[in-house]
């Protein structure tokens, strides 16, 4: 199966690879994904309790290549957003910019499910109510 | 290839930041190995010895006639092109013969083993139907059996599939409870691998043979990844029909052969194919004279050089998986390691994913027990037979050793997986929470 140059480029050189202190409080974790399933992944990020600004992020994921890249580019994407800024992130986003074929499109989904667990996460240390996530309609 | 490629970034970040809590740690870098290229390894590096094996050219040359000047019809019977070619694939069926202890008449050509395997199943299912309905086989086959079985089952036959131990051998006494000698659910057929296309392991084929013969029932075996590597004998095993593939032993694509009993007992089996009688009525259609010849001439180098060549790769396959042993912690070996075939090795490198492994490793062919990119997302189904957890079996990789590797090439490839395992494992978060003391087992996973 032939890789795009993004996730090649992803896979080679990852961005943001690591592990954030998750006893602290700044620090969101979000695990998601299976061993059996051949996908985990761990995305922490440390977000700014003032500006709520998503400050750093790491991630380290066991899964394919795909899975890899999709995760590295998440950690570039929520880096310097806000948290509500960064969930906004969709799956869609990161299959279109890695360009991945349909089976992979699970790997995409498994990062933005990563993303909103770590947010999740901070917010539930941080004392942080979830927003109702309304739809919030855009004029096409 | 290019040298460049391989060698060009040596000296760059070997990526050595652990995932310490806190550390910044983002020049962790996959594929630009520090491994250099030796003497005499070229790129890419072929070691899938058990999806195909690169023809041989002494097989090679003895097909080129057969492609050019002797291009006759096996079955013109009124014209010397026609018997030099019949002659030349007489000449095939001793070799092959020889090569497995059967007389040349028990040769049957056909198109390749899926084929063999569905002559033999449909074959004997359809002559004996009124015997019995009943065909045992097991459960980590190739798919050319477990399919066809299938079909029978749909057709009305019962098939039995046996499950395989934990080292991927059936337990001969399941084998013999599953027999069933009286009455209309009477046992037709066994049809038992000989060893095994993923994890290499030897079933007991001569034990299996005995107890069908002395049961009265068949006993066919796909013996693809076998013949050729290891000593098959039809006579001394019991084996009624056997499966053989030109292109696993460095004969060509295409052609293959069914052996059939002819003598204690006679088999008969109900041809799939009809026109013209080929091959005894068995199996019609103009024979592949070149293909034919190179499955010959392969039958007979592997029966001349086997021993020392079985010897030569089971010394490379045990330093392979030395060097893996030494360099790595969490490293298991899958199949009985006794019974089994010389050159292959199927190996787990757990909390690595094996799809992401075999990226890091684009300039080697080998082959993976993940099916990441299949839609069900399922690991290998011979791996989860002997029981191994999906997380296991997702990161297997299987190596096929053959004649043309060289014991450089085990060193360059142990070498350069083990600095991909090492840095994917900086990656992976199981192997830290492994590392930390954290049982995986207790967390509570949500499958997708």
């Amino acid at each position: 199966m032939a890789y795009s140059d993004k996730v090649v480029d992803h896979y080679e050189n990852p961005r943001n690879v690591g592990t954030l202190d998750k006893s602290s409080e700044a620090v969101g974790t979000g695990l998601v994904g299976a061993p059996e399933c051949g996908d985990v992944m761990r995305l922490q990020i440390r977000v700014n309790p003032q500006t709520q600004v998503i400050e750093d992020a790491k991630f380290k994921t066991f899964g394919c290549g795909s899975a890899i890249a999709s995760s590295s580019l998440a950690t570039e994407w929520v880096k310097g957003r806000t948290i509500s800024d960064a969930l906004t992130i969709s799956n869609t986003d990161i299959v279109k910019e890695l360009a991945l074929p349909p089976v992979k499109i699970h790997c995409s989904v498994l990062a933005e499910d990563a993303i909103r667990a770590a947010i999740g996460d901070w917010k539930k240390k941080n004392g942080v109510a979830d927003e109702a996530h309304a739809e919030v309609a855009v004029a096409s | 290839m290019s040298l460049q490629n391989a060698i060009g970034h040596n000296g760059n970040g070997n990526g050595s930041n652990g995932g310490v809590a806190g550390t910044n740690s983002t020049g962790v870098v996959i594929t630009n190995s520090a491994t250099p290229l030796p003497e005499g390894v070229h790129l890419p590096l072929y070691m899938d010895n058990h999806a195909t094996t690169q023809l041989d050219p002494r097989v090679l040359e003895a097909m080129m006639p057969y492609f050019t000047g002797k291009f006759g019809n096996a079955a013109s019977r009124n014209h010397q092109f026609g018997w030099e070619a019949e002659k030349a694939v007489e000449t095939a069926r001793e070799q092959i013969a020889k090569l497995i202890g059967a007389t040349a008449k028990e040769i049957i050509f056909t198109s390749g083993a899926t084929e063999s395997d569905n002559l033999a199943l449909k074959g004997v299912a359809e002559m004996y139907r009124e015997r019995g309905n009943h065909i045992i086989t097991q459960v980590t086959e190739h798919k050319a059996i477990l399919d066809t079985c299938k079909k029978l089952e749909k057709q009305g036959f019962r098939v039995t599939y046996l499950p395989v131990m934990a080292d991927g051998l059936i337990d001969l006494d399941d084998l013999k409870r599953a027999i069933v000698t009286e009455g209309p659910e009477k046992t037709i057929l066994v049809s038992i691998m000989f060893a095994n296309n993923e994890i290499g392991v030897i079933q007991p084929i001569a034990e299996i043979g005995k107890i069908c013969h002395e049961k009265g029932v068949l006993f066919h075996t796909d013996a693809v990844q076998a013949v050729g590597k290891v000593p098959v004998d039809v006579q001394a095993m019991n084996i009624d029909m056997l499966s053989i593939s030109a292109h696993k032993l460095y004969g060509p694509k295409g052609v293959g052969a069914l052996y059939v009993r002819r003598r204690n007992p006679r088999v008969q089996i109900t041809e799939q194919i009809n026109g013209g009688g080929h091959e005894r009525g068995m199996r019609s259609g103009t024979l592949n004279v070149p293909g034919i010849v190179g499955l010959g001439a392969a039958c007979e180098i592997c029966r001349n050089e086997m021993e020392t060549e079985g010897k030569r790769e089971q010394e490379l396959r045990d330093h392979l998986r030395a060097k893996f042993e030494d360099a790595l912690d969490y490293v298991r070996v899958n199949g009985n390691m006794e019974h089994h075939l010389p050159g292959n090795l199927n190996m787990s490198f757990v909390y690595v994913e094996g799809e992401s492994l075999l990226m890091g490793i684009n300039d080697i062919a080998v082959s993976s027990g993940s099916a990441c990119t299949s839609a069900t997302l399922e690991p290998s189904y011979v791996l989860k037979a002997l029981g191994l957890g999906d997380d296991v079996a997702h990161s297997s990789i299987r190596f096929g050793l053959g004649r043309f590797n060289t014991r450089a090439e085990v060193d360059y490839v142990a070498d350069k997986i083990i600095d991909v395992v090492r840095k994917l494992r900086e990656l992976s978060p199981l192997y830290e929470m492994v590392k930390e003391g954290i049982d995986l087992t207790k967390i509570e996973w949500a499958a997708h």
